[in-house]
């Protein structure tokens, strides 16, 4: 095995190395970071890394880390992950001490602000902490110095700073640590993590993630808050992320908010904070992927440690002698040595030593039971971080609610003087370019209805040549034009194996277009790695497409957009709410329409620009967990896709659910409007479009892109007609570490009427793909339908 | 939350005779002045005398007819004061006399220089976790933005207030963790924007009428709790505190509220 070394920072600044294999999962280096550090409350803590761009990342333990890091070195930082809003019930008191570093890190960098008085406060704790009693003698006023106690450090605060230690004299540091942190954590901003973000105006804001809730910052002032049992769910869609609140007491229907990020990984990130916050500090336990779907968030990316809960439980049952440790801080090291420092050690170890006392040590046992529970969440993880759709049902879920507050708040809820600004000016800072026509997805159309099933054989292969999906779509649209009269219905199914499509659509008149896009990717040296996956096949759910399967492919991006939304009883809602468009404004339009609660924000899941189109996957496809989803709404998508194995393709499709989409509904009638104007900007003639984008993407076996973006070996297209059916192959080889990848992406377009059986044809479409290469396995599905209705038909 | 309400020292001002002619003022009610004085000393006199605080009394200035309401003019918690920029340009002056009082009780100072902000006392409601700030026709976001500088240990969270003069025209804290509340529309629909705000639970105490939500808590050692109020309605949520009713009739004619007429320090 080859052996990489990894540089972890610590807490305190210093650094550990340790050898990791190439291949290890993230939770080996942790485990081994958490056993020299002599740490068992791990789960609080996390290990972080920058990605190419910069941005810190969480590395997940389930995954591999070279899969993670990508390109990137193998450095990592330490660091407190969830921070408990009560610390006092940590269990031991080197946890507490760990949490006390990250704080002094948190207040030196200005990202945990304090008033004056409290950085005096704080400073006045560590020096106890650290010190141990002022002396008169040893502690001259340069001795603190060497400490840093807030991001402008002022002589006046480093006297204010001593004259407190002074006021401290007794205290073990122990009890130090634990002062700190009872005042630390009274600080507003205490564990809350901070992305930058803009509203619909495009004004500044900031999305605040901490153990209660999502927080809305501009400037300093908290605009808006959603506790977790407000929000429904959470998901994310190209550069966008969207809450979806419950409705208030006075109110009938959910609303969504959403929040422009800077990019498709930016909300990306924040979406998985929020997943991994909520089922954190919220659910006794993670979700379960398949079952109890009342605890499910029906996002196919999950946290897979533990819970606060759980955590708590395990640590109560944690029974060793204190361990000891010294408290050195990195910035003063040589200091502590002398003198007063030595003297806390021992003081603090024979504290806390008296208090705890159980020699015999069940440590292995209960470091061990912790290993094996981290082993079995693989798998679930491997599904959840698949998930495409993030929804997040917190509610009916019966996760543990509280009442308190929270009913209070729902009233507040109404309060949409913000709210509704938040959506408004989102839905208006929405309008994002189209990259193609792809990107048109969907407005919840109600009519269409795909089926795709992997079976069947390509029948038609007609005559338009060069037509691709985006002409299909182009021409729908244009078609609307013409007539006031038809509504174009457009639907995107994005599937990799499965795609469900409800039924056939309503409306039936116009000529539909249908676009499927099978892509096909495998990795054909990559032996090693599919097998690893391979172990994930065995559970549905736990694809083991991780989020690095993002990849980097232009043309991708495009279809990535797919929403799904396909909207089940969509026909029989109103037509207004149809419009096509491509931002995700359009998704909220479609909740306009009341009836439907459910919405499916699947369509979230987009990735964004980046890599391809299957970077969404990770998180968005199909995950076991889909399951919960599937009460409160129906995803269709999800639901099917979640079995990502190479092979059983066609398996897969069967898992699909009930051919019923629903679409989101978005009460902002206000939107509706606005994205017609958007619209219309492109397509002015359209009055009545439905487009449906259903997308699929399966887990992805391979590494594929993460790692290493590729060298484009060849690339060829192919177009071939039939009757009704125009395909277009692309074969694009890349060679990746060595490794050469192919990957076909096929659109086929089918146009006819309504006497087509699209699903029928789609079917054959993909199973026609899968039985040309049957070595390789279906990644993705776009079926993008475009519907025209008649007016008269409203 | 313990130490909430323990006061030590209270900074009041006089009435000026301009009071009754040129105080700007909601409504057109003629004040009389005289039984305005009257109210004003007993009210010190409650402050002093009875709650025992160290009372700081400022002269009035004829040509600030608002100078009473002291309230406005500065935000104190903790050894902060951050003196403000009232919205009403007539009262930008009455800011002077409390900075040098509030120098004086030795709290570190923070001015609002900004031109574009402005901020009056009276929309700032702070609970003893956070602080809650209106965003009225005198005071305003930059206002509020600035006063989360000043006290950054705090959330801070701005409530729209609607037909109001200030947030705390309907509403105070009537002890740890308790809202007093106007049963108005106005003030309901403030008090779920903060609940929905708050990672807190606050207990809330609803009064029919908006002026009566108005009082000053304090939480004395000496004293106990005690609660100066003005109307007392619904005294049995109360039990616990003493209640001291004052009146304070003339001064609401020109929207002087309790919590106006006094700057309370720990």
């Amino acid at each position: 095995m080859k052996m990489v070394v990894c540089h972890v920072t610590l807490l305190d600044g210093s650094q550990f190395s340790c050898e990791v294999e190439k291949r290890a999962k993230g939770q080996y280096l942790f485990f081994q970071v958490c056993d020299h550090l002599n740490l068992l409350e791990k789960d609080y803590f996390g290990l972080s890394f920058k990605d190419n761009a910069e941005q810190r990342c969480w590395l997940d333990v389930t995954k591999e880390i070279k899969r993670q890091i990508r390109n990137s070195q193998w450095q990592f930082v330490f660091s407190v992950k969830f921070y408990p809003p009560d610390p006092s019930q940590l269990t031991e008191d080197i946890t507490r001490y760990l949490l006390c570093l990250q704080l002094r890190q948190d207040i030196a960098s200005g990202r945990l602000p304090c008033s004056f008085v409290t950085h005096a406060l704080l400073g006045s704790y560590t020096l106890q902490g650290e010190l141990g009693d002022h002396d008169p003698e040893e502690h001259r006023l340069d001795y603190i110095s060497d400490f840093q106690f807030a991001p402008n450090q002022t002589k006046e605060l480093e006297e204010k700073v001593v004259e407190l230690h002074k006021s401290h004299r007794g205290m073990t540091p122990a009890q130090a640590d634990a002062q700190f942190l009872e005042n630390a954590k009274k600080l507003s901003m205490y564990g809350v993590d901070l992305h930058h973000a803009k509203d619909s105006e495009g004004v500044d804001i900031m999305l605040g993630v901490c153990s209660n809730g999502l927080l809305i910052y501009k400037d300093r002032l908290r605009i808006n808050r959603f506790a977790w049992p407000k929000i429904l769910k959470i998901s994310y869609k190209r550069s966008n992320f969207y809450i979806k609140i419950r409705p208030g007491e006075a109110e009938q229907f959910e609303s969504t908010v959403g929040f422009k990020l800077p990019n498709h990984r930016a909300a990306k990130r924040v979406w998985k904070v929020c997943v991994e916050h909520h089922t954190f500090f919220r659910l006794v336990s993670p979700e379960q992927p398949t079952k109890t779907k009342f605890l499910t968030l029906g996002s196919k990316f999950r946290y897979s440690g533990r819970t606060q809960a759980q955590t708590r439980q395990a640590s109560s049952l944690i029974d060793r002698p204190a361990p000891a440790f010294q408290r050195t801080s990195s910035k003063r090291i040589s200091r502590s040595l002398d003198g007063a420092p030595v003297v806390n050690v021992s003081d603090y170890s024979q504290a806390d030593g008296a208090g705890e006392n159980s020699p015999a040590l069940e440590l292995n046992s209960d470091s061990k039971s912790q290993q094996v529970e981290v082993m079995e969440r693989p798998n679930a993880d491997a599904a959840t971080s698949i998930t495409s759709e993030t929804a997040f049902e917190t509610d009916g879920a019966g996760a543990p609610q509280r009442k308190d507050l929270d009913k209070t708040q729902e009233d507040v809820l109404k309060h949409q003087a913000s709210i509704s600004e938040l959506k408004r000016s989102f839905m208006e800072a929405t309008p994002e370019p189209r990259p193609s026509q792809w990107d048109k997805h969907l407005t919840g159309s109600p009519a269409t209805t795909l089926r795709l099933q992997t079976h069947g054989v390509p029948q038609n292969t007609p005559p338009r040549p060069g037509t691709d999906s985006r002409d299909a779509s182009k021409s729908a649209e244009v078609k609307p034009e013409g007539n006031e009269v038809i509504e174009v219905v457009e639907e995107t199914v994005v599937i990799e194996e499965v795609v469900k499509a409800k039924p056939k659509s309503s409306t039936p008149e116009a000529s539909v277009p249908v676009e499927t896009e099978v892509k096909e990717e495998r990795s054909l040296s990559s032996d090693s790695e599919s097998e690893d996956e391979a172990e994930y096949h065995a559970q549905p759910p736990s694809t083991s497409i991780s989020t690095q399967q993002i990849k980097e492919e232009p043309e991708e991006e495009q279809e990535a957009e797919l929403s799904q939304q396909a909207p089940p009883s969509a026909i029989e809602s109103q037509p207004s709410a149809e419009a096509a468009d491509p931002g995700p404004a359009a998704e909220e339009e479609k909740a306009a329409q009341p009836h439907e609660e459910e919405r499916t924000d699947k369509p979230l899941l987009t990735p964004d620009e980046a890599p391809n189109g299957h970077a969404p996957q990770g998180e968005a496809p199909p995950s076991p967990q889909t399951a919960a989803a599937d009460e409160e709404e129906p995803h269709i998508v999800n639901g099917s896709a979640s079995r990502v194995e190479t092979e059983h393709l066609p398996q897969v499709i069967c898992c699909s659910e009930p051919p019923v989409v629903k679409t989101e509904m978005v009460t902002i009638s206000d939107t509706f409007a606005a994205q017609k104007t958007e619209i219309s900007t492109k397509e002015v003639p359209i009055v009545h479009t439905e487009t449906k984008t259903i997308t699929y993407e399966a887990a992805q076996l391979d590494g594929n892109g993460d790692g290493e973006p590729g060298v484009l070996m060849t690339a060829q297209t192919i177009t071939s007609e039939s009757l009704c059916t125009t395909t277009t192959t692309h074969i694009t080889k890349t060679l990746k570490g060595g490794q050469s990848e192919t990957r076909i992406e096929k659109r086929i377009v089918i146009t006819g009427d309504s006497d087509i059986d699209h699903d029928q044809a789609l079917a054959q479409a993909i199973k026609e793909a899968k039985e040309q290469h049957p070595d390789m396995s279906v990644t993705r599905v776009v079926v993008h339908k475009e519907t025209e209705l008649a007016e008269d038909e409203d | 939350m313990s130490g909430f309400g323990s006061f030590t020292h209270a900074v009041v001002r006089a009435l000026p005779q301009s009071l009754a002619k040129e105080a700007l003022r909601t409504g057109s009610l003629e004040v009389d002045l005289l039984k305005a004085q009257e109210e004003h000393d007993k009210y010190v006199s409650v402050l002093k005398h009875r709650l025992g605080l160290e009372v700081v009394e400022l002269p009035a200035d004829e040509a600030l007819p608002d100078c009473v309401f002291v309230e406005d003019a500065a935000v104190v918690c903790g050894d902060t004061a951050l003196i403000t920029r009232p919205g009403a340009e007539s009262r930008r002056k009455e800011t002077e006399a409390m900075k040098a009082a509030l120098t004086e009780l030795g709290l570190s100072i923070v001015e609002m220089t900004d031109e574009s902000a402005t901020l009056d006392g009276g929309d700032v409601l702070f609970t003893g976790r956070e602080f809650f700030v209106g965003l009225s026709m005198r005071t305003n976001q930059r206002g509020a933005e600035i006063l989360a500088d000043a006290f950054k240990d705090y959330a801070v969270s701005t409530v729209p207030v609607q037909d109001r003069l200030h947030l705390k025209s309907f509403c105070s804290m009537a002890g740890p963790g308790l809202i007093a509340i106007g049963a108005s529309e106005a003030a309901q629909k403030a008090l779920k924007i903060m609940q929905q705000m708050s990672d807190h639970n606050y207990d809330k105490l609803t009064l029919p009428d908006d002026l009566a939500a108005n009082c000053v808590y304090m939480n004395l050692p000496s004293k106990g709790d005690s609660a100066l109020r003005l109307l007392l309605q619904v005294f049995e949520k109360l039990k616990d505190h003493m209640l001291i009713p004052v009146s304070n009739q003339e001064k609401v004619k020109v929207d002087g509220a309790l919590t106006c007429c006094s700057v309370l320090r720990i």
